[in-house]
C-alpha cells in the first residue's frame, strides 16, 4: 500500500548516484526484497513507470529480487529458508524458530548505466 | 557508450530508519518506555489506551501518547480524558506513521523548549498508536521499544497468518474484546496457536476494555519491560 513512497524514495536515491556521471543513463535498477518486507512486486512495478516519467531514470528497467526468509534454529543449530509464511519453523527439524537471518531486506542492490564516453 | 554496474547496496527506508535510531537513543537516554500499538481499523486501540493510561496514571505513573490517524482528532481527544498529555498526528492520507512524524509532533512535548530531550524528561511511557493498517505500519521504525500487534476476538483467528509480516515483528500481542468472545464464537485456542505459529513463545495478553479483564497482566509486563 505504500509501495509509492518506496519508489519514490529509490527515485531520490538512484538520481543522487547517477548524477556522479553525468550524462548516463540508467538502464536499470535492482532491488532486493525479503519475503517479510510488505512490498509487492507488482505494485512496485506500476508505481516505477509513473514515478520514472520525466526523471532520469524515465526508460529504466526495475529488477525485484525476492529473497526468501531464512531462520536460524536455536534447537537444531542449522539455518534454513522457510516454506510458507504461514508457519515460522525450522524446515530440518520443525521447532519454533524466531532468529531471522534474511527476509526484511527492502535495499538497492546496484544500477546499471549506460556511460557517455567523454568528448575530446 | 560503456555500461557499467554501480553497487548501492542502501536501504530504502536508510532515512527512517537512521532517524528511528536517533529516537531509540533519545527515549533510552530519558528513560521513557515507547510502545507502537499497531492494529486493524476497528480492533479498539483506543480503548485499550484508554483504560491503560488510566490504570496507569491511577497507579502515580507518567505517561503521554501520540495518536495516528489519517483524519481528525477524535482519538486524541478520547485518549486526553484520562488526563494524560496527547497528541494527534493526521497523515493525510499516508497508510501509517514515520519516525519523522514522531519526531516532529515531539517537540515541545510537556510544554519544554522543542528538539531537546528535556521534553521528554521525566515520563515514563510513551504509547504511540499507529494508523489502523495491519500492513504497512510493519516496514516503519519508530524508534519504539515494543512493538504491540492487536487482535479482537471479532476479526478472524486467522489474522495472523493473514498478516504474518507484521505479527512476526510485533514484540508483545494483545487480544481485545475478549467480554465478547463467547457470543462471537472465538476459538481461543485456535488464535493463540496461530499467533505463534508465526511469532513463537510471544506474550499475549487477552484483554477487554469494558470488564479490565487481563489488564492487571498487561500492566505488570509494562512496568517489567521499563525496568
Amino acid at each position: 500500500m505504500h509501495e509509492l513512497s518506496i519508489v519514490a524514495s529509490i527515485v531520490d536515491a538512484v538520481t543522487e548516484t547517477a548524477a556522479a556521471y553525468p550524462g548516463a543513463r540508467v538502464k536499470e535498477v535492482r532491488l532486493r526484497v525479503g519475503a517479510l518486507a510488505s512490498v509487492v512486486e507488482d505494485s512496485l512495478q506500476f508505481c516505477w513507470e509513473i514515478t520514472v516519467e520525466g526523471t532520469p531514470l524515465e526508460g529504466s528497467k526495475l529488477v525485484v529480487n525476492t529473497l526468501p526468509v531464512v531462520a536460524h534454529c536455536e534447537t537444531c543449530g542449522k539455518d534454513g529458508e522457510l516454506e510458507s509464511l504461514q508457519s515460522f519453523r525450522c524446515p530440518h527439524c520443525g521447532e519454533p524458530v524466531n532468529d531471522l537471518r534474511q527476509g526484511r531486506e527492502l535495499e538497492i542492490e546496484s544500477i546499471e548505466i549506460d556511460e557517455v564516453e567523454e568528448a575530446v | 557508450m560503456t555500461t557499467r554496474i554501480v553497487e548501492l547496496r542502501r536501504g530504502i527506508l536508510k532515512k527512517n530508519d537512521e532517524l528511528a535510531a536517533g529516537l531509540r537513543r533519545r527515549f533510552g537516554d530519558a528513560g521513557v518506555l515507547v510502545l507502537n500499538l499497531v492494529s486493524s481499523p476497528g480492533t479498539g486501540k483506543t480503548a485499550f489506551l484508554e483504560i491503560t493510561l488510566r490504570e496507569l496514571r491511577a497507579r502515580g505513573a507518567k505517561v503521554a501518547a501520540l495518536v495516528g490517524d489519517l483524519e481528525t482528532d477524535n482519538d486524541a481527544r478520547r485518549l486526553a480524558a484520562s488526563g494524560a498529555p496527547v497528541r494527534q498526528i493526521n497523515t493525510h492520507g499516508i497508510c501509517h506513521l514515520d519516525a519523522e512524524m514522531i519526531g516532529k509532533h515531539l517537540a515541545g512535548w510537556d510544554g519544554v523548549t522543542s528538539g531537546d530531550d528535556a521534553s521528554l524528561a521525566g515520563l515514563e511511557y510513551l504509547f504511540i498508536e499507529n494508523v489502523g493498517n495491519l500492513v504497512c505500519p510493519s516496514s516503519y521504525d519508530l524508534g519504539e521499544k515494543i512493538r504491540v500487534a492487536l487482535l479482537s476476538v471479532t476479526e478472524g483467528e486467522d489474522k495472523p497468518l493473514k498478516y504474518p509480516t507484521l505479527f512476526n515483528s510485533a514484540d508483545a500481542a494483545v487480544i481485545t474484546k475478549m467480554d465478547i468472545a463467547e457470543p462471537c464464537g472465538f476459538d481461543r485456542e485456535l488464535a493463540l496457536r496461530n499467533i505463534n505459529e508465526i511469532r513463537p513463545g510471544i506474550r499475549i495478553f487477552e484483554t477487554s476494555a469494558k470488564t479490565g479483564v487481563g489488564m492487571q497482566e498487561w500492566l505488570e509486563y509494562l512496568a517489567e519491560a521499563r525496568a
